[in-house]
């Protein structure tokens, strides 16, 4: 990891593709290069150094000839896997309602994952009144209301119906609200932008319960409802429901979570979190949404003009850099990878592009295969800072020529009362001591802003 | 592509050989692979002991009625140690008491300004509040207690008994101020 190994071995021929030092994608794939991972480097603050430059009296007593670990038989088997106890310090982030614990969001730590799978212990929460532990045994589906048969099924019924799986992103509709606010947020990605996981869910395409029950021809809303103590409502578009929405069991191979659903959810691929609703036990045919609470009251956006947008429904496309991460240091000067997440509601992302400019110019970021439709799609940048200050920058396109757009441009056409529906291209500036932050515009005060965690969701 | 997608979909249901019927509804068709049938019929009792949903035309409203001055006493012991007296200053979010309305540089989202529907307000407070302790409200105390927020944002006076028919005549100031996107997406693929 010597960190002149690395730019001494930038082949000469190498040149820039964008400004300040972005480097060609194809990089990736010639041999010999040493990139230093941000994620890890980035986030060893000056004080963990310091830490452990003293431990390393300690350090010495383990030989690294033959460590401890390999002078005694290792821990046994165990029933349930759990990760290493030196990645304690990854987990998600609870912002709970001081009087009820159980009413709020929990973020997910995107700056400190990998791949495009998000763990299912960390896949983001947002619960309205607590996680039921629901016995299965009580728990039935009842398909009622514009239908030939109304039905219950019960779970053991469920198991023999045929499946499928998909990848997908589920993203809450309030996912990165904060940077409405005047400043831009300090948090390290995850808790400000971290209401969005990534999962292979396998279920019953809802399809083939709707045929069973038979929907009538007035009907144009499903009216879905959960079994915890909210008794959360939600309306969703017949449309959508025969199209690609499914009755999810399983999250990444495994039974649901109890805080992902458990015994099921439901799953509405590329639209509003809210949607997918957890724990759910009725469903109700109708011709007409219900207007519940959480779309008219919530999960709709106030525009300037005073009216607001309702339904929206689909989540627009979205890009973040995971990697280097707000409010940590960039160790020195030196070849780097770029590394962020890009989705889309629509379908495919296309491309992805990087500026290290500001914005001035862009190049076309390495995708990681394959790309699936409505869920999250790696990119990756090679990138050679060369110690002065840097703007760094992602853009999507989708397959359907979708832009994402820049803060101004959102800001312009929405206001920022909206609350719901932020995905912005985001900037981190980083300045000549390597201290990267999250900002609005170049020109930003660097240190203005929310210092804080922000505990809306 | 979007058609493309499709056909993907389509063909790898019939790969797994599941193919069942093709429901037709308005502008689409489907293909969706076929269950066992396993679904239990659901008597009219039971159907109707689940079925809380309350739509904004009224359907699903219950006998039943409550008072503005009944809903205030139950507000007292129920609701104003999370929501504040009057609506406002407690620990949950305010249900009354904006002043400043929906534009602006602070605009306040409430019942009074914001919400659309007052069925909604019914049905929300039914199958959800109190957060300690939800389920617990009767039918009459239900309507009590919403009408009383109502009385709070200036909707209806004081003197008001609310049942499923008065609910009804309940218009709430921003009934007009949403702009249903999906319907607006639906129409522009046409
Ligand atoms: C223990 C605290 C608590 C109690 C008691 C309580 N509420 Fe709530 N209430 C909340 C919280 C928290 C929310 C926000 C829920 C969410 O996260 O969506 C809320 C939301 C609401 C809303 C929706 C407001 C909006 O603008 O969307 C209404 C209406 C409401 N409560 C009515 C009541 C009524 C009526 C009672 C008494 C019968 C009551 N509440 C008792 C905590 C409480």
């Amino acid at each position: 990891m010597s960190k002149k190994k690395n730019t001494n071995k930038l082949p000469n021929s190498l040149k820039p593709v964008a400004g300040n030092g972005l480097l060609d994608r194809r990089l990736f794939l010639q041999k010999g290069l040493t990139f230093t991972a941000l994620t890890t480097a980035a986030t060893v603050a000056p004080s963990v150094i310091a830490k452990a430059s003293e431990g390393s009296e300690k350090q010495a007593e383990i030989d690294p000839i033959r460590p401890p670990w390999m002078r005694q038989p290792g821990k046994p088997f165990s029933f349930y896997g759990v990760p290493s106890p030196y990645e304690d310090k990854v987990v998600r982030l609870p912002s709970a309602n001081s009087v009820l614990q159980g009413n709020g969001a929990s973020w997910s730590p995107l700056h400190q994952l990998e791949g495009t799978i998000t763990p299912n212990g960390l896949h983001f929460e947002r619960h309205h009144n607590g996680v039921p532990q629901i016995d299965p045994e009580h728990h039935k589906l009842l398909i009622h209301g514009l239908v030939e048969k109304e039905l219950f099924f019960s779970i053991d019924d469920l198991m023999r119906y045929p499946r499928r799986s998909q990848t997908c992103f589920i993203e809450c509709g309030g996912n990165s609200n904060s940077s409405w606010n005047k400043n831009a947020s300090k948090s390290p990605l995850g808790y400000s932008h971290g209401l969005v996981s990534c999962s292979n869910w396998t279920g019953i395409p809802l399809s083939t319960l709707l045929s069973e029950v038979g929907v009538r021809k007035k009907a144009r809303w499903l009216i879905a409802e959960g079994a915890d103590a909210f008794a959360m409502n939600m309306s969703i578009p017949l449309e959508k429901a025969m199209d690609d929405a499914m009755l999810a069991l399983f999250q990444n191979g495994e039974r649901l979570r109890p805080e992902n659903g458990y015994p099921m959810r439901l799953l509405v691929p590329g639209w509003e979190g809210v949607l997918n609703v957890k724990w759910v036990r009725r469903i109700e045919l109708s011709d007409q949404p219900v207007m519940a609470r959480n779309e008219t009251s919530k999960y709709t956006e106030l525009l300037p003009s005073g009216k607001s947008r309702m339904f929206t429904l689909e989540m627009d496309a979205k890009s973040l850099i995971t990697s280097p991460v707000s409010s940590t240091f960039i160790p020195e000067p030196g070849l780097f990878q770029i590394t962020g997440l890009a989705w889309s509601g629509r379908g495919k992302v296309k491309k992805v592009e990087v500026s290290a400019d500001n914005g001035e110019t862009w190049a076309e970021a390495a995708l990681d295969g394959p790309i699936i439709p409505k869920a999250f799609t790696r990119f990756r940048m090679p990138w050679r800072w060369d110690g002065k200050p840097a703007y760094l920058k992602s853009r999507v396109t989708d397959e359907t020529g979708y832009v994402q757009p820049e803060r101004d441009e959102l800001v312009a056409n929405r206001g920022r009362h909206g609350y719901f529906h932020y995905n912005a291209i985001m900037t981190l500036a980083v300045e000549e001591d390597g201290f990267v932050t999250h900002v609005y515009k170049a020109e930003d005060d660097k240190n203005s802003g929310n210092l804080g965690i922000d505990a809306d969701w | 592509m979007y058609i493309k997608q499709k056909m993907i979909k389509i063909l790898a249901i019939s790969v797994l050989m599941l193919i069942g019927s093709v429901v037709a509804t308005e502008d689409q068709q489907f293909s969706i692979p076929e269950g066992p049938q396993l679904g239990q019929p659901a008597t009219a009792e039971e159907v109707a002991a689940l079925s809380i949903n309350v739509f904004s035309d009224g359907r699903g409203l219950p006998e039943g009625s409550g008072s503005v001055v009944q809903g205030a006493s139950i507000y007292q012991s129920k609701c104003i140690v999370c929501h504040g007296a009057g609506g406002l200053g407690g620990s949950a979010e305010p249900l009354a008491g904006a002043k400043m309305g929906l534009t602006g540089e602070w605009p306040e989202k409430t019942i009074g300004t914001l919400w659309p529907y007052a069925t909604t307000l019914f049905d929300f407070t039914r199958r959800s509040m109190p957060m300690t302790a939800p389920g617990s409200l009767n039918n009459d105390e239900v309507y009590a207690v919403t009408a009383y927020l109502l009385y709070l944002n200036g909707i209806v006076d004081k003197n008001l008994v609310l049942n499923k028919e008065t609910l009804m005549q309940v218009k709430m100031p921003n009934v007009d101020g949403f702009i249903n996107i999906y319907e607006q997406k639906k129409q522009k693929n046409k």
